[in-house]
């Protein structure tokens, strides 16, 4: 469980941008504590390039499709996994609850840990997720001890079915997988960030890095990117210019906003400044 | 354009009337007089659908010519095409713009796809057949040497295919009920569970519970090509056997589907009929489909004609002599039925823009500079250590080839090649659960 705490230690570290990160700042999911509140998706760009991209993006943790993974065969995507980090294998392909139940046990049983992102998706154009069915799979899969990270579309009544269900995080879409097209669901995942007692982790159309930045300025917890850094000119470099918008939106969470970016202006000098105290 | 907006007013609705054809000589009314290969056979299921009515209206209320370049813009500028739009990528207009379309496709395809290729091998198991196909090399009317693997021979062939990496099969058959039956194709399927993770079925369509069957001894994803949505045509170029009965093919895709398959391809034998109104015609019913079964993966396979070993016969000839296909049409230029590489591409190219979410796979039929050129820019699939006679892989050849393929090239090769183009090969991307 953690909500932020704005809480502006000068104690300790997590992994710094210049040597300078004044903050103890970790993101905390089934009692782990990461430094980087950056997840990397592992899809879609070449495995030889895996071990740059990780270094530039500075992440401790990256997804994997279980589907992907060649165990005894070709070029199995475990094998260019650095060490120390933590694994997020997906439940990509499942198309219900018990699939993906059944694929989160594969992965466990494959050594990927006990951390899980839960992705039921049975809409092969959009692919959007299955709010009902992954709710049934986060129950089931955080009574078997998993560390359950369902990945959803951002509706408030579903959020707390996963929280209520066991979830560790909950991981709302800001727009469809691969779209690029930033927070189209900003207002709903605010609400989340409102009202739900759990990490919030957009997970998903993330297209550039300041929409990772607008997104952690609001106060989500992480972000998670895949698309945007694989489609890029230069995936490893881009993979550092999101690390540094993470950063930098995270930074400026816990420094709070300034009042210029309320929704009205507020007046220099005060509107009520005409008031007399002695009448 | 009238028509066109009409259609596609109409077509957007929920339900879907059937859109009248406003053409003389259209499929609806030349399907009054060519019932033969619209009726269905005993034993053939029929499913309750009106995608076939929906699709050929959209089929023929299509014009290709009357498309403008200002029509080609306005779809490249959306964001997501209507299948008039995707109309206007297949146009005559939209040939000056292959360009523009081959940027945005490969930008559909990365976002969609990254930078991975699947690869795959297909297995013919047996080439008995008993339609009369005039274009195909397993036609029944051919002298070929007609052949079957057994269940030893089977397993020899996808030990070695597996030993080459692959772990992503397409099991291959000639269309013979009675020498290659559902029996024998779920054996094939169980045996290939024991090497592959994913594997796809390209045989005769069959009814619901047959592809229950089927899925249930392992296999995902079923292949039915329509060849032509041209109905006259189709009447034509398949004289005899369960396949000539259009419906019954038109339906497989629904089938499979509510057998539990996980996913369908789609295609036309590039060629045979108008190859616009028909590549337009296996887009649109794609896109129904998909609606109707938001769960069902969709791909798209593009196969242009090629020669094939007919006696003393070869189909090219018959597609290139005079300058006419083999229908006797005029103006097919120096390929059959017109389809160029060019054509073929826009084609391609059409397909990813309309549903970049597709598969598409690129065929051995294909020379090895076109399939390595556009597998970065719109395929995310293509065949590798390809033989298409039976056997050949773990034993000798059993049986001749049903066409001559262009791209010969081992995995190693296409893998080496996919890796110089900054891709990546993906052997395994399925989890049977």
């Amino acid at each position: 469980m953690e909500k932020e705490g704005h809480s502006l230690s000068t104690v300790g570290g997590q992994h710094d941008i210049a040597g300078q990160w004044p903050i103890a700042d970790p993101l905390v999911l089934g009692g782990k504590a990461f430094g980087s509140r950056f997840i990397l998706g592992s899809g879609k760009f070449s495995l030889k390039d895996t071990a740059a991209v990780i270094e530039n993006a500075g992440v401790e943790m990256v997804t994997l499709a279980l589907r992907r993974a060649n165990e005894g065969g070709e070029e199995n995507i475990l094998d260019f996994m650095p060490e120390g980090l933590t694994l997020l294998p997906n439940t990509s392909g499942a198309r219900n609850a018990q699939e993906a139940v059944r694929i989160a046990r594969l992965a466990r049983e494959l050594g990927c840990g006990d951390f899980v992102k839960v992705e039921v998706i049975h809409d092969s154009k959009y692919l959007m997720p299955d709010n009902h069915e992954t709710v049934k799979a986060t129950e089931a899969l955080a009574g078997e001890g998993f560390v359950v990270l369902p990945y959803f579309y951002p509706d408030l009544i579903a959020a707390r079915e996963l929280a209520r269900a066991g979830a560790a995080a909950v991981m709302p879409l800001g727009s469809p997988i691969g779209s690029n097209k930033g927070l189209l669901t900003k207002y709903f995942i605010e609400m989340l960030i409102e009202e739900i007692e759990l990490p919030v982790i957009v997970d998903a159309g993330i297209g550039c890095p300041s929409q990772a930045c607008e997104a952690m300025e609001i106060g989500v917890a992480a972000v998670m990117a895949n698309t945007a850094i694989a489609t890029a000119g230069d995936v490893a470099l881009m993979a550092r210019a999101f690390r540094l918008a993470v950063e930098a939106g995270r930074a400026a969470y816990l420094a709070g906003l300034g009042r210029v970016m309320e929704r009205h202006g507020v007046a220099s000098s005060p509107l009520t400044g005409f008031l007399s105290r002695d009448n | 354009m009238d028509n066109w907006e009409k259609v596609e007013r109409v077509y957007s609705c929920v339900h879907l009337p059937i859109v009248r054809c406003h053409k003389g000589g259209s499929n609806i009314e030349r399907r009054t007089s060519l019932q033969a290969s619209m009726e269905y056979r005993e034993g053939m299921e029929v499913i309750s659908s009106d995608l076939l009515e929906r699709v050929l209206a959209l089929r023929d209320s299509y014009r290709p010519g009357e498309f403008t370049g200002a029509d080609v813009e306005r779809a490249l500028a959306r964001e997501r095409l209507s299948v008039m739009d995707f109309g206007a990528l297949l146009s005559v207009a939209a040939a000056p713009f292959l360009e523009q379309m081959a940027v945005r496709a490969q930008r559909e395809r990365g976002r969609f796809f990254g930078n991975g290729v699947g690869l795959y091998t297909p297995l013919y198991i047996a080439n008995y057949c008993e339609n009369g196909c005039t274009y195909c090399g397993f036609s029944c009317r051919n002298r070929i040497r007609r052949g079957k693997l057994s269940p030893e021979e089977m397993e020899r062939e996808m030990c070695s295919i597996a030993g080459t990496g692959l772990r992503e099969i397409l099991i291959l058959t000639g269309e013979s009920r009675k020498v290659s039956g559902p029996a024998y194709i779920g054996d094939a399927v169980r045996l290939a569970r024991r090497f592959f993770t994913t594997i796809g079925l390209e045989t005769y369509p069959v009814n619901v519970d047959e592809y229950r069957w089927f899925q249930e001894c392992g296999a995902d994803f079923v292949s039915v090509y329509q060849e032509t949505y041209d109905v006259g045509c189709y009447e034509r170029v398949h004289p005899e056997g369960a396949k000539r009965c259009f419906p019954y093919r038109f339906y497989a895709q629904e089938r499979a589907l509510l057998g539990g398959m996980r996913g369908v391809a789609f295609g036309v034998l590039l060629g045979l009929g108008e190859w616009r109104e028909d590549a337009f015609a296996a887009g649109a019913h794609a896109f129904l489909v998909q609606r109707k079964f938001p769960r069902g993966e969709i791909s798209f396979s593009f196969p242009r004609l090629r020669p094939f070993k007919q006696g003393t016969r070869d189909n090219r000839q018959l597609a290139t002599d005079n300058g006419e296909d083999c229908f006797g049409n005029e103006g097919a230029g120096s390929f059959a039925g017109g389809v160029g590489e060019r054509e073929l591409l826009q084609a391609i190219l059409a397909f990813r823009v309309f549903m970049p979410f597709a598969g598409i796979a690129i065929s051995t039929r294909e020379r090895a500079g076109f399939r390595d050129r556009v597998v970065g820019l719109a395929a995310t699939k293509m065949s590798a250590g390809v033989k298409v006679g039976v056997g050949g892989h773990g034993i000798g050849a059993k049986g001749d080839e049903q066409f001559a393929i262009s791209d010969p090239r081992s995995v190693e090769e296409i893998r080496a090649m996919i890796g110089e183009g900054g891709l990546q090969c993906v052997f395994r991307d399925y989890i049977r659960v």
